[in-house]
């Protein structure tokens, strides 16, 4: 039905990182074995003495890393999202957020999107974990220009940040580079009076094709992307919850401490109005390929859609 | 005379370190003392580092990965002009910049330490990162011997082995004893040698109980030699005060008043005859 970019945002994002070392050569990659799954393999034959590959050891890379960036070294770990979040989380923990040594983590194929390989390789509670780790900023972009934007922020950012992409190629959300991009301040991408619906990540691209079909039943809807996850956007939270009363959260992540929790934690001291969280219910997510999982579990346009239709009637 | 002046300095640590942990009741006190000849010989002979300019670019670079002896440290890192003793005298305090365990906010302290096994990754990373940029600095890391169940070290000691991190030392302060009694019972460690050996690192054995000893071992070490170093420094838990040494519950025990009296009295009698 959508057309998907045909760059992961995994590809944009190391493409960016090489192009950005070429010309700075204090810019590292470290990986766990994972240079093909990352997309690394061309910054590892061009920039072999930027490259650096220690096996399959994920608390390792990351304390490596840390040494690395406390001698000045702009340093990007990267590897499947699920093993930086979980085996190292103590590393994540200590040597990055507790330490404030600013390594990027590079987490990719978050949230579920490995798909039927199940919930070893899904990465359903990033957000929870690492925004309840002091100083630790959380990025989940949602497409291949935002991603782009973002790594070129990253280089010189003074702070550790966990990044969180897909596996595969996604939809576009931002058409041309004409648009604004911060760490911290969310995009909002159609206004709206009769509902906010706040997506990060994979789900945005939903969140707007649901706003489209909301428009056309005489549905009003702001739609936001909320890229940061830490430090959120909580003006933009409570802004919409003033102006239009209800939010949908929508987010490839547990229901659990992730977007949701961040949205009604927000409203809830601020400006109490209705709250639907949408994403992975607690239980391990059935085995499929992700757009399945996400349509099973509505955060895809059309439970999306259907939720707030749903909403709007109570 | 070098080594004699470090025996002294030694020895008025151990004081000032039995003295902080008294007032602050809190400490590790047994893995504190059988750690303070090896911190001492690193700062006031080995270390290229400077007090006045704690980021100097091209320092050598300490790591405590066994974090919970943070007290030794404090107390070297103030006898070496990085920290105040009023500082110092905070420890244990409500709202006190020093935590239990080293923090980067104190000048002196590259990484923040305290979870085991994390200090010699953090080591390969600064001391890969000198061989990237052909910066001559060291990089050392003192590491427990109870520690050394946690596997991720191994992780470390593979990767410093595949970039022949001869730039990097790792110390094992082999005292013998954890916090639930021998190491052997708990998690064999023997033959650390064997072990490190197979995991191609240049293992050198010494006395760390010995000043003489560990300035000389520190002297000697190959820094061209393609291999990462990892010296066991055999000691003595609870070091030089009698009725600690060797005895599990003194691996955070804290003195009683009269247990102060004897343990201070037993180190001044030692600088006293230093001092002649």
């Amino acid at each position: 039905m959508f057309t998907a970019n045909k760059i992961p945002c995994r590809k944009s994002f190391t493409d960016t990182l090489l192009g950005l070392a070429r010309k700075d050569k204090d810019i590292l990659a470290v990986t766990s074995d994972a240079s093909g799954s990352v997309t690394l393999t061309d910054f590892a034959k061009e920039l072999p003495g930027q490259f650096v590959e220690v096996g399959i050891a994920e608390q390792n890379a990351v304390g490596v890393s840390a040494g690395l960036a406390s001698t000045g070294k702009k340093v990007f770990v990267c590897g499947p999202a699920c093993f930086y979040v979980a085996r190292s989380l103590e590393q994540v923990k200590v040597d990055m957020a507790y330490s404030q040594i600013p390594v990027k983590i590079l987490g990719v194929s978050g949230g579920v999107s490995y798909g039927a390989l199940g919930s070893t390789h899904h990465s359903l509670h990033d957000i929870a974990a690492l925004r309840t780790f002091p100083g630790m900023q959380v990025v989940i972009p949602s497409d291949v220009r935002q991603t782009k934007k973002l790594v070129e922020q990253l280089v010189d950012y003074d702070h550790p940040v966990y990044v969180r992409v897909g596996r595969n190629a996604v939809p576009d959300v931002y058409e041309n580079d004409d648009f604004e991009f911060v760490i911290g301040k969310a995009n909002t991408l159609t206004e709206g009076n009769d509902l906010t619906i706040i997506g990060t990540g994979e789900t945005v691209f939903h969140c707007l094709q649901a706003a489209k079909m909301l428009k056309e039943k005489g549905v009003s809807c702001r739609v936001i992307d909320m890229h940061t996850l830490k430090p959120a956007d909580t003006e933009a939270i409570v802004k919409a919850a003033r102006e239009t009363g209800r939010i949908i959260s929508v987010e490839e992540h547990s229901i659990h401490g992730g977007l949701g929790a961040i949205v009604a934690e927000t409203v809830s001291q601020n400006c109490p109005v209705p709250v639907r969280i949408l994403g992975i219910p607690d239980e391990n997510a059935i085995h499929a390929q992700p757009l399945e999982i996400f349509r099973h579990y509505g955060i895809d346009y059309n439970g999306i859609y259907k939720t707030a239709l749903e909403f709007l009637n109570t | 005379m070098i080594n004699e002046s470090l025996k002294l300095r030694a020895e008025k640590i151990r004081l000032r370190l039995i003295e902080v942990i008294y007032k602050a009741k809190a400490g590790h006190t047994g893995g504190d003392l059988s750690a303070v000849n090896v911190l001492t010989a690193l700062y006031f002979h080995t270390l290229d580092v400077d007090a006045a300019n704690p980021k100097m670019e091209n320092r050598d670079r300490f790591i405590m990965s066994k974090g919970h002896c943070a007290e030794a440290l404090y107390c070297v890192l103030e006898s070496a002009g990085f920290l105040t003793k009023e500082v110092v005298d905070t420890y244990g305090d409500n709202y006190s910049p020093l935590a239990g365990h080293p923090t980067v906010k104190n000048p002196g302290v590259e990484i923040n330490t305290g979870a085991l096994g994390h200090g010699l990754s953090a080591g390969v990373g600064v001391a890969l990162s000198a061989k990237i940029d052909g910066k001559d600095y060291k990089t050392f890391v003192l590491m427990g011997d109870g520690e050394q169940a946690e596997g991720s070290i191994y992780e470390a000691a593979m990767a410093a082995n595949k970039y022949k991190l001869d730039n990097l030392v790792a110390i094992i302060d082999r005292n013998g004893l954890q916090i639930s009694g021998s190491t052997e019972d708990v998690m064999p460690l023997e033959s650390i040698k064997e072990r490190w050996t197979a995991f191609g690192w240049d293992v050198i054995e010494m006395d760390g109980d010995n000043m003489d000893v560990i300035v000389k071992t520190f002297d000697n070490i190959n820094f061209s030699n393609n291999k990462p170093h990892l010296i066991i420094s055999r000691t003595t838990k609870g070091k030089g005060i009698s009725y600690m040494e060797n005895v599990p519950k003194w691996h955070h025990g804290i003195p009683t008043a009269e247990e102060y009296e004897k343990a201070v009295s037993e180190i001044s009698e030692r600088i006293c005859a230093l001092s002649e």
